[in-house]
């Protein structure tokens, strides 16, 4: 596993973790090698009166990663990752960096969520 | 944070009054009135507007009339009735315009715009009871189920930078789209009901919903008097399916004496029905904290 | 004829005002409930239900074996009910509109029209009148696609049958309520003389003056409140068609299950002097003096 998405307050390792999924500011994309990062902007989802979940699934996987970390990822996201083996580790503490979580699993001690943790639309 | 959300099957059954009283009654909480299509609550609670921000939702098909060839090929296409043909002018109507975009995608000309549509405002407030986060949605608009998503964020960062520990909602009526998003991450839905026959039906159908998505549900039965068999049966159907009938109120014109001064009941001297709803809420209080995940 | 009975606020009356208008029409009538979300009008009028059927709306069902992934369903939808990820395409029936865009797009033709259930429509006879209603399912986030149908079974009677239609509109402004009124003849709010009422009148007529219908007000619970819904009806000249005083006896009539015109000879007088003002407002002959009652 090489690349990871952390939903994101903003674009950097010290942002606190979103722990929205579809509704996320932004994704920070981690490359677990060498720990570089990049940052997806989620403005444009932010906009869509239905379907963000979906539509933040369209971006990480665009960016190529195998895993997301977030707070909550709805039915519809976790269908749409799954779609394209995205694994999705959720119920992230709340207040927590994007580089605590970062090293939370690179410790191994997050683990793969089996399904949806919240319903629709939130 | 605990989030309570006070919903009705039906309108009219005392709901907004009911929570404008809770608000009065909460302490430490950020209020917020989800009932963008009609919104009351700051009828009574008369707020001074702090921040306003414009809402924008979807988009609104618009035809440019000097490159449209008058093919009629986008009225063809629109399943919702939208394109008008006048004396050979073609135009969306953009009440009926559900922002699809199959004309704009299929017209050969490229003659159709694609605009986004302004919806309305929402606001963040200072009242008497606290912060309000409200909204008001335009005229016709759709789509208050996003708004009512957009209000529930900002009471919740409201919330946490001030270091409130309840959100106290006003919920839209019926079952729809709104009323789901109302209801999303709620702890507690209390429904405002009346003991009669549409407000029973329609109770049903809120109880059902908040079953389809776990939310606990207490139940009050306003105006009990108007009829107390319809009531009893309401409290039967409640303790049938699990649900917590916690109190019933009388029909007190007391409620629409204080909305006409601009106040809540329980800001009057104090009499029985504000004893009652004072107690009603304490109950409320005591679930929603059970009600907890 | 088509006359839709409306209300910013919801419990203003709207549905009393409908049944007991139903009652007293003179002329061969279908009553339509297109309050599809909390559906009230069958508890007082009592149908014998005659058929009562789903409806559906038209989602995209994929050929996987004939996709390409090309991404032209996905990039279409608005509203992300259709969603390519890699080599997999996702439809999500219960987000689509029904807008027919993906199917018509795909130039694989790999995607065909499945369904998903809105609702119920129901139709039947409540004595000489005609009734047909709409139920949306719970669930269910849409209500305009319901409504759309059961406009359309309305225009069928109608054009069948030469009857006139009342229609019980959602409350409130925004799509749904826009929906109901904007293909009547006339339109009739129904307000109570409070300021909650008040406020929701003024949006309700805000909203629907610019269909240029001829539109009038019923003052429910006349007697409580105050008189600002007076002034601002004198103010903008909006006829007050009727005035019901608030009476006990009513209220509990109602919860009963009782139609308002049934109770006394003096209410239904209401609704027959009610019922020819609709008609003189429809003709535009209604005496300003008569306007204000």
């Amino acid at each position: 596993m090489s690349k990871i998405a952390i939903t994101s307050e903003g674009p950097e390792l010290d942002d606190l973790v979103d722990p929205r999924f579809g509704r996320a500011a932004g994704f920070v994309i981690v490359d677990l090698e060498d720990m570089s990062s990049s940052y997806i902007d989620n403005g444009q989802t932010q906009v869509l009166a239905q379907g963000a979940g979906i539509q933040a699934a369209q971006l990480v996987a665009g960016a190529k990663v195998d895993c997301v970390l977030s707070g909550f990822v709805g039915p519809k996201a976790f269908q749409a990752l799954s779609a394209v083996k995205i694994k999705v580790v959720q119920n992230l503490d709340e207040g927590m960096t994007v580089r605590q979580a970062v090293d939370k699993f690179k410790a191994g001690v997050l683990q793969y969520a089996e399904g949806p943790n919240r319903g629709a639309g939130r | 944070m605990r989030e309570i959300v006070v919903v009705s099957g039906k309108g009219g059954t005392g709901k907004t009054s009911l929570t404008g009283a809770f608000a009065h009654l909460a302490e430490n909480s950020v209020v917020c009135d989800l009932d963008v299509d009609a919104p009351d609550l700051h009828l009574l609670l008369r707020p001074q507007t702090v921040h306003t921000e414009e809402f924008f939702s979807g988009y609104v098909a618009q035809i440019d009339s000097g490159l449209c060839t008058g093919c009629g090929l986008c009225a063809s296409m629109c399943k919702y009735e939208a394109v008008r043909v006048a004396q050979d002018t073609f135009s969306v109507d953009p009440l009926r315009c559900e922002g699809c975009k199959v004309c704009v995608a299929f017209c050969p000309e490229g003659a159709i715009l694609f605009p986004q549509k302004h919806c309305g405002e929402w606001y963040i407030s200072s009242t008497r009871f606290g912060p309000l986060v409200h909204a008001n949605l335009f005229p016709g608009e759709a789509n208050s189920g996003r708004l009512v998503m957009v209000l529930k964020q900002q009471a919740r960062q409201l919330a946490k930078a001030r270091g409130k520990e309840l959100i106290l909602a006003d919920g839209t009526p019926g079952i729809g789209c709104p009323v789901i998003s109302s209801l999303s991450g709620a702890d507690l839905a209390v429904a405002v009901t009346e003991p009669t026959p549409s407000g029973r039906h329609d109770l049903e159908r809120v109880a059902d919903l908040c079953g389809h998505f776990q939310i606990r549900l207490a139940v009050i039965i306003n105006k009990f008097d108007l009829n107390p068999e319809e009531a009893d049966r309401i409290e039967a159907f409640c303790r049938s399916k699990g649900h917590a009938a916690i109190a019933r109120l009388p029909h007190d014109p007391v409620v629409t004496k204080a909305m006409v001064e601009g106040l809540v009941v329980t800001e009057l001297p104090e009499g029985d029905f504000s004893k009652e709803v004072r107690q009603t809420w304490r109950k409320i209080e005591e679930l929603s904290v059970r009600g907890k995940k | 004829m088509i006359v839709a009975i409306a209300s910013g606020k919801g419990g203003t009356g709207k549905t009393t005002v409908a049944a007991s208008l139903t009652r007293v029409w003179e002329r061969p009538l279908v009553a339509v409930d297109l309050d599809v979300e909390a559906p009230n009008l069958h508890l007082f009028l009592r149908p014998e239900i005659e058929e009562s059927g789903p409806a559906w709306i038209e989602t995209p069902v994929v050929d996987e074996s004939k996709c390409t992934h090309c991404l032209a369903c996905s990039a279409l939808c608005q509203f992300k009910a259709i969603s390519v990820m890699g080599s997999v395409v996702l439809a999500f029936s219960e987000m689509c509109h029904g807008c027919g865009g993906c199917i018509a797009i795909c130039p694989e033709k790999a995607i065909s029209a499945g369904k998903r259930e809105l609702g119920e429509i129901s139709r039947g006879y409540a004595g000489n009148t005609e009734f047909l209603m709409g139920c949306l399912r719970i669930g269910e986030a849409m209500s305009p696609p319901l409504m759309r149908q059961v406009k359309s079974r309305m225009k069928n009677i109608i054009e069948a049958s030469g009857r006139d239609a009342i229609i019980d509109a959602p409350p409130g402004v925004s799509c749904p309520a826009v929906n109901a009124v904007m293909d009547s003849d006339v339109i009739v709010l129904v307000t109570e003389p409070t300021p909650f009422g008040l406020h929701d009148f003024k949006l309700a007529w805000e909203a629907f003056s610019p269909f240029g219908k001829p539109m009038g007000v019923v003052i429910n619970r006349a007697g409580v409140g105050d008189r600002e819904v007076y002034s601002f009806c004198a103010e903008k000249g909006i006829p007050v068609l009727a005035e019901a005083p608030y009476e006990r006896a009513a209220a509990e009539g109602y919860a009963r299950g009782r139609v308002i015109a049934d109770l006394s000879p003096e209410f239904r007088n209401i609704f027959v002097s009610l019922h020819s003002k609709i008609f003189e407002l429809a003709a535009g002959t209604l005496h300003k003096e008569a306007a204000h009652a």
